[in-house]
């Protein structure tokens, strides 16, 4: 188990593993996420189950190398091992027939929201997919997330690919010349927090998928406890998914930065050793 | 579970014990003084995380602390164990010098003798109820730091205690939780003759023993030793396995599993509810404790952050905030101070932490209540609070703390950690149908035969309790393994 099978540099600093977990595989739902571990004394850190291969008994994950933790599962080839995997983790997105959805997936978002716009269409949904990135560089996971949307728009800050502009001026486009129904929106915080506003001026339903610092991922620690509403929740047992309108985005941003002093000296030490070497 | 007085007398009655009872008057025994255990001095002790504070007794304070014991014809001291262990009996081994027997003895009863004699509250329990301090008025008899005598004995020698295992019946039966109730359940039924697997959530095994309680007070290598007893009794163990998320009950029923006990433990972390209580800095004590135990933050080449505060204010008065502000100690902290709301003489931690926490320098701010953690840019900088005063006694019997108008104060800090509970775990009760689940999520058993409403499935520790002690899951492991095979024999047997 945990076996790596297949790896593949999806973007700069970003890679798609195939990893053998046949019982995550078998009870993975659209929504879920796993926690990984590498080493010893790696950390654990939750990342999405992108896809499964129910034959071959294998999950999909995509990382992103940013700190310590993700730069050592980067680092692992086919062949070798992550030696922790547990999951599926969170409730799974509750796919429902509701008409016309909008998928908003910003960088790295895109690879969460692929099992969520294939089970919406799945239950019959007609599904628009903007894909939104600094630069075209930075743009995963275009073919399938077209392949699996009845609209599939791109929009760069840059310019370099698609249409240019933030990801809220195509969602304005989408929503003003047809009647959506439901918004997802997946990638960096601040990026929700703009589509949740913008979703709101209209009163359009709209969820999000919080990608919140945990520790064990049950439910435990509360490290990833958010404001909902008037309630604190945890993303881990209550979400990660959530009521966009009803989310404290700017204590939310806040918290993800709470452990950033600190990673940053890891990362620091970590780089060091790595050139020692 | 406190077998026949007779079954006692029979045993005490065996010529060793007759004899050693003969040996030293009675009045000998009494005019000894309680041992005392040797600790690592403070300054040594709060500058490392894995240094144990206890050293453990040596034989010679061992033997002389044994021969305290009367051996009472009416052991009430097993009165106080919830896992009624023969307490009179291993004792009366270690007297006679063969501390082998005596773990022999404690092993009948307990999966985890190293873990319970060093983190029981014993001055609540079985020497609550020793004859010293029911009649005599003395110090009781040293149980707690005996057993742990016993058990550490083993450990380090190259003999080791077998334990008898029924030969197997083929049945299998399904643990959730390695945390010391699904260990104590599991050393149980393997003996039984059962074909057990424990089923965690984490990567580690030992729930709460690995990831709560800090090295200081229970070394990790001890609970291996523990665990690696089971193993060898056959007990199957299957880690990053959260049965209801990476299988369910129904789907381990359909591989064969005949019962089930959970003991999923602790869930969710409760907080305030007051103003700042989301900023930066302000953290549950089971995050704190894990990211420290668990991940081993702070270690240099462990990959897991940890925040290492200036001033620390742990908020809580139990055994766990104790753990807190002790690591908060070891983590470097300057300042590390306790906010609770009552007074000092209604601390509910065990009397020995409070004394270890008072001698590594941590300061006891009672009488204080947190209403609001101040921040500057979303980092906690201060802790405002409300002074306290003692009122009539509540339904607890404790008096109540409340409020003094107007008085209130701010305590600069940059670190808070809440240790005020925690609620059940969510995941099984949210993932069995027709589990009765009381207001509070806990799991609804009956009292005598820890079985829930849905036929197979027993449960027990925090899962059912909310927050108890060690001992306390560990005594409903061992009802529930019980009370498990007896049903599961009366359906074979039909």
């Amino acid at each position: 188990m945990n076996k790596i099978v297949k790896k593949e540099k999806l973007a700069e600093r970003i890679y798609r593993l195939e990893v053998e977990a046949p019982l995550i595989a078998a009870s993975r739902k659209a929504g879920n996420f796993i926690i990984a571990r590498t080493g010893k004394l790696g950390e654990r850190i939750p990342l999405t189950v992108v896809d499964s291969d129910l034959d071959k008994g294998t999950i999909t994950l995509v990382v992103q190398e940013m700190g310590v933790s993700s730069k050592k599962i980067c680092a692992l080839n086919e062949g070798e091992y992550i030696t922790d995997l547990v999951g599926p983790l969170g409730r799974p997105t509750d796919i429902k027939k509701v008409g016309t959805i909008l998928a908003c997936a910003g960088g790295l978002g895109a690879a969460p929201m692929l099992p969520i716009i294939k089970a919406f269409k799945e239950a019959g949904n007609r599904v628009i997919t903007i894909l939104a990135a600094r630069s075209k560089d930075l743009l995963i996971l275009k073919e399938e997330l077209a392949a699996n949307s009845d609209e599939f728009i791109i929009m760069t800050d840059d310019g370099t690919e698609g249409k240019k502009g933030l990801i809220t001026v195509g969602m304005e486009e989408v929503i003003a010349r047809e009647k959506i129904d439901e918004c997802i929106a997946v990638g960096p915080g601040v990026m929700m927090k703009f589509c949740a506003l913008t979703t709101k001026k209209h009163n359009i339903p709209t969820m999000v998928s919080l990608n919140a610092i945990m520790v064990d991922g049950t439910g435990m620690c509360g490290a990833c406890r958010v404001t909902v509403g008037d309630e604190t929740k945890f993303t881990c047992v209550d979400g990660p998914e959530f009521d966009a309108h009803k989310i404290d985005f700017d204590e939310f941003l806040l918290r993800l930065g709470g452990y950033k002093d600190q990673e940053n000296v890891l990362l620091e030490n970590f780089e060091k050793s790595c050139k020692l070497k | 579970m406190k077998q026949s007085l007779d079954y006692y007398k029979e045993l005490r009655n065996e010529e060793w014990r007759v004899a050693l009872r003969k040996n030293i008057k009675a009045k000998e025994r009494i005019a000894k003084e309680r041992v005392e255990m040797p600790e690592v001095p403070p300054m040594v002790r709060s500058k490392s995380q894995t240094t144990e504070v206890n050293k453990g007794l040596t034989k010679e304070m061992a033997v002389e602390e044994a021969k305290r014991c009367m051996d009472c014809a009416n052991p009430t001291c097993i009165d106080g164990c919830p896992v009624g262990i023969n307490i009179p009996k291993f004792i009366k081994h270690i007297e006679n010098e063969e501390p082998l027997k005596a773990i022999a003895t404690l092993k009948e009863s307990s999966a985890l003798p190293a873990a319970c004699g060093r983190v029981c509250p014993q001055e609540k329990q079985c020497e609550a109820n020793c004859f010293y301090t029911l009649k005599l008025n003395k110090p009781a008899v040293a149980i707690g730091h005996l057993e742990r005598y016993a058990a550490d004995y083993e450990n380090n020698s190259d003999e080791k205690v077998v334990q008898e295992v029924a030969p197997s019946n083929g049945i299998k039966v399904g643990v959730v939780g390695s945390g010391p109730s699904g260990l104590a359940f599991a050393g149980d039924m393997v003996k039984f003759g059962y074909d057990v697997t424990v089923f965690e959530a984490l990567h580690e095994i030992g729930g709460v023993l690995k990831y709560g309680i800090p090295e200081f007070r229970l070394p990790n290598s001890l609970v291996d030793v523990e665990i690696e007893s089971l193993k060898r009794m056959g007990v199957k163990f299957e880690t990053n396995f959260i049965v209801g998320q990476t299988q369910t009950i129904e789907q381990l029923r359909e591989q064969g599993f005949k019962s089930f006990y959970v003991a999923s433990g602790a869930g969710l972390p409760r907080f305030m509810n007051i103003p700042g209580e989301n900023v930066n800095g302000v953290l549950s004590a089971n995050e704190y404790l894990t990211r420290v135990n668990l991940m081993f933050a702070g270690s240099a080449e462990a990959d897991t952050p940890v925040i290492k505060g200036k001033n620390v204010a742990v908020i809580g008065g139990g055994n766990t905030a104790m753990d807190a502000v002790r690591t908060a100690i070891r983590m470097g902290a300057e300042n590390a101070m306790i906010i609770y709301r009552r007074s000092l003489e209604q601390l509910p931690a065990r009397a020995e932490e409070v004394h270890h926490a008072k001698q590594e320098g941590v300061f006891f701010n009672t009488l204080k209540n947190p209403i609001e953690f101040l921040h500057e840019s979303g980092k906690l900088n201060a802790v405002k609070v409300q002074h306290m005063e003692l009122g009539e006694p509540d339904a607890s019997g404790r008096r109540r703390p409340i409020p003094i108008e107007g008085k209130t104060e701010i305590i600069p800090i940059d670190v808070a950690i809440m240790a005020i509970g925690v609620s059940p775990n969510p995941i099984i009760p949210n993932s069995v149908k027709g589990l009765d689940i009381s207001k509070w999520g806990t799991i609804e058993v009956s009292e005598e035969t820890r079985q829930s409403s849905v036929e197979d499935i027993y449960a027990g520790g925090d899962i059912v309790r909310g927050g108890a002690t060690v001992i306390l899951a560990m005594g409903d492991g061992r009802d529930a393994a019980a009370s498990m095979h007896k049903k599961l024999q009366a359906e074979m047997n039909n």
